[in-house]
């Protein structure tokens, strides 16, 4: 069973390594065709994905969400979906590249962590794990998908501003459409990650009795969460947008993926997955 | 050359601030001062071309000085000294006129070059010239002259499509920022042609609302109701940036209109939503560095053309070549102009009844071989006598002196030239 998860894995990045490919070999040839075939790869990688989480659910008995490795895998599963759920509704132009290099990524830093299965204190086993890493989870989808929307939108306002029109002027989106794109996926990463907090203290009410104990991850979560409800408290107000939001944006990123790797590795703590 | 002369005086965005030329402008269109300068002396025929960029009088006269005198008086009136009407007016005479009109018609003199409304203009101001019966056969010959060199550098040059594509590409942009045109909003700043040209192409994207800004509210007015929008004093400008999203401006106003922190405080009432500035005036009418501000996108005429990749050294190319096209018109004018004079005329009305004489003696001698050589002489004088009889009248015709005063002798050279089917420099007579 092990042999055989592992192997789906191994397909899962070789399929995400091609729909990378064929994205790039879009971006810079704009045919119509390619994009079809990279969009269905990259589906297929999707499956792939969510049938290793799957192996990886039977094989530890709980949510496959406890250890550095899954918890990278099922970030990109969860960006891949969001991408694939958002692309659903209204395309952006070239999205697919950036995410697509994102998701590849991702997969890629999880091999780097190990594959070992971690077991869970009893007082963790619950039905909150699922529901408080996967409405987290999911908010970090979208906060990867609204980086990559930044990046896009930098790239773009650069050229722009120059005024030199350039490779990425006619590849790249409106300023509006990626400004959007970076309103929605907030909008809704936010959501999901106050809902993320808001569970996460509920259980740990209940395994540790107490809502919130100032763990390095708790702080850092907190800290994130200030800075998107800053942005998107200042784009209500006061109209931030465009690049500033698009800086704003790649800050938040930047603070998720510390509050997910730095944290664990340099900190420590309670929601440190060491064992 | 004959007696009379061509003159053209005129002021353009080049020479003449805005507020200048606004004060000369003919608000109320041709008639008013087509008809006034009738009364003015010496001026055989005239017409008169207005623009938002230029006003220039084109006028064929005996009289120079004493008209030129008139002219300007009648353009400036009493509201600019005398001297600074000299430093603003060019006045140009013959070839330069000629050339002038040239390069006017074909859209090289134009702040954008190359854009087509200037024909039409041209063609307007004709008409009404005409109607009134301002031009003669002189001006009549000038400007169809200037219509059909106007269209040699239109299909022999590609200088039109700089234009249209500059157009095009504000378009392309505006598309890059705001993604969907429907619910946008343009004002144009000054009446300009090509802010027309660059507004028709946005209005034929989906653009939702046009506002017209300028100083004379007529005009803006007039344009206006072109694209069914509405119109604002100029001094509007900085409260109207609040509901707009895309600003053309081409003013021709000789300061920057619009400063960097004036459109910085409207970008907080604004909420930070973009502005997209296109300036198409020469010289700016925009700050140029409206750029740095977050949100804002400025753009001149260079950049426009950097986005279709119309390569500046292209352009340059065609201009050169639509130059030369001018230059060969004007020599061909020339030429022609210099063959309607009286006495070239009346040289070639006596070669050619000489040869036709000529022609009929040889033929009649060829089938009279026996005829002595006395014989001949009579014939001959008898042919030549006849051909000084026809020409007589004419000639007298020719030479008269002008009739009550007027100086009609382009008329006369004219009917005698179609009368005995003289040609002249060019073969399209």
């Amino acid at each position: 069973m092990d042999e055989i998860s592992y192997l789906v894995f191994l397909t899962a990045m070789g399929v995400t390594f091609l729909a990378m490919a064929a994205y790039v070999v879009f971006f810079v040839s704009q045919n119509k065709r390619v994009r079809k075939v990279a969009r269905i790869i990259l589906m297929v990688s999707g499956v792939l994905q969510t049938l290793y989480l799957g192996s990886r659910f039977i094989l530890a008995g709980h949510t496959p969400i406890t250890s550095m490795h899954e918890t990278v895998v099922f970030f990109a599963w969860s960006t891949t979906w969001a991408y694939l759920s958002f692309r659903w509704r209204y395309t952006v132009k070239n999205f697919g590249t950036f995410v697509s290099v994102l998701i590849f990524g991702l997969l890629l830093v999880s091999t780097f962590s190990s594959r070992d299965i971690v077991q869970l204190v009893p007082a963790l086993q619950s039905l909150w794990l699922p529901v408080h890493a996967g409405v987290s989870i999911i908010a970090y989808g979208f906060f990867s998908l609204a980086f990559c929307g930044a990046l896009m939108y930098l790239l773009q306002e650069n050229e722009l501003k120059s005024k030199r029109f350039g490779f990425f002027f006619s590849r790249l989106p409106s300023l509006d459409a990626l400004d959007q794109l970076n309103n929605h996926c907030l909008t809704i990463g936010f959501a999901f990650f106050t809902l993320g907090i808001v569970t996460g203290s509920v259980w740990a009410r209940q395994a540790w009795g107490t809502y919130w104990q100032w763990d390095p991850k708790e702080t850092w979560s907190l800290i994130t969460w200030f800075l998107y409800l800053v942005q998107v408290h200042q784009r209500f107000t006061v109209g931030w947008r465009g690049k500033r939001a698009a800086i704003m944006a790649i800050i938040g990123f930047i603070a998720v993926t510390f509050s997910l790797w730095g944290v664990s590795y340099l900190l420590g703590g309670v929601h440190s997955y060491a064992g | 050359m004959p007696a009379e002369k061509i003159m053209l005086l005129g002021v353009n965005h080049k020479t003449t601030p805005v507020e200048i030329r606004e004060k000369i402008a003919l608000s109320e269109g041709y008639e008013k001062p087509l008809m006034a300068l009738k009364s003015i002396r010496g001026l055989r025929e005239y017409y008169l071309l207005s623009t938002c960029n230029r006003v220039e009088f084109l006028l064929v006269t005996d009289a120079a000085a004493s008209v030129e005198e008139a002219i300007i008086e009648f353009i400036f009136g009493s509201q600019v000294s005398i001297t600074d009407c000299r430093k603003y007016l060019y006045i140009l005479n013959g070839r330069d006129a000629v050339h002038h009109l040239f390069l006017v018609a074909a859209s090289l003199d134009s702040m954008v070059v190359g854009e087509a409304q200037i024909l039409g203009q041209l063609k307007e101001a004709y008409r009404h010239a005409s109607h009134l019966g301002c031009t003669g056969p002189l001006l009549n010959k000038l400007l169809h002259k200037s219509f059909s060199a106007a269209k040699r550098v239109r299909t022999e040059t590609a200088i039109g499509s700089s234009a249209v594509s500059i157009s095009y590409a504000a378009v392309q942009l505006a598309r890059k920022i705001f993604g969907n045109l429907k619910d946008k909003k343009v004002l144009i700043v000054g009446a300009g042609e090509m802010a027309e040209l660059a507004a028709e192409h946005l209005v034929g994207q989906g653009v939702g609302e046009v506002v017209v800004a300028n100083r004379t509210l007529a005009r803006a007015v007039d344009l206006a109701k072109r694209f069914s929008g509405c119109a604002v004093s100029i001094d509007e400008l900085v409260s109207q940036l609040e509901h707009v999203d895309i600003i053309i401006s081409s003013t021709g106003a000789t300061d920057i209109i619009l400063h960097k922190e004036q459109v910085k405080s409207v970008m907080r009432s604004r909420k930070n939503r973009p502005l997209f500035f296109i300036d198409i005036a020469v010289p700016r009418d925009l700050d140029p560095q409206l750029i740095e501000l977050e949100n804002v996108y400025l753009y001149d005429i260079d950049d426009l053309s950097s986005v279709v990749e119309v390569n500046k050294t292209e352009r340059d190319k065609e201009a050169i070549k639509a130059s030369r096209i001018v230059d060969e018109e004007t020599l061909k004018f020339q030429r022609w102009y210099r063959g309607m004079a009286v006495t070239p005329t009346i040289q070639a009305l006596r070669k050619k009844i000489d040869v036709i004489g000529q022609n009929e003696i040889e033929k009649t001698f060829a089938k009279v071989p026996d005829m002595s050589e006395k014989e001949r002489e009579i014939m001959r004088k008898m042919v030549g006598s006849i051909g000084a009889k026809i020409l007589h009248n004419p000639m007298v015709y020719l030479k008269s002196e002008s009739c009550a005063g007027r100086d009609n002798s382009d008329m006369k050279v004219t009917i005698v030239r179609e009368l005995f089917g003289l040609t002249n420099g060019d073969g399209e007579q």
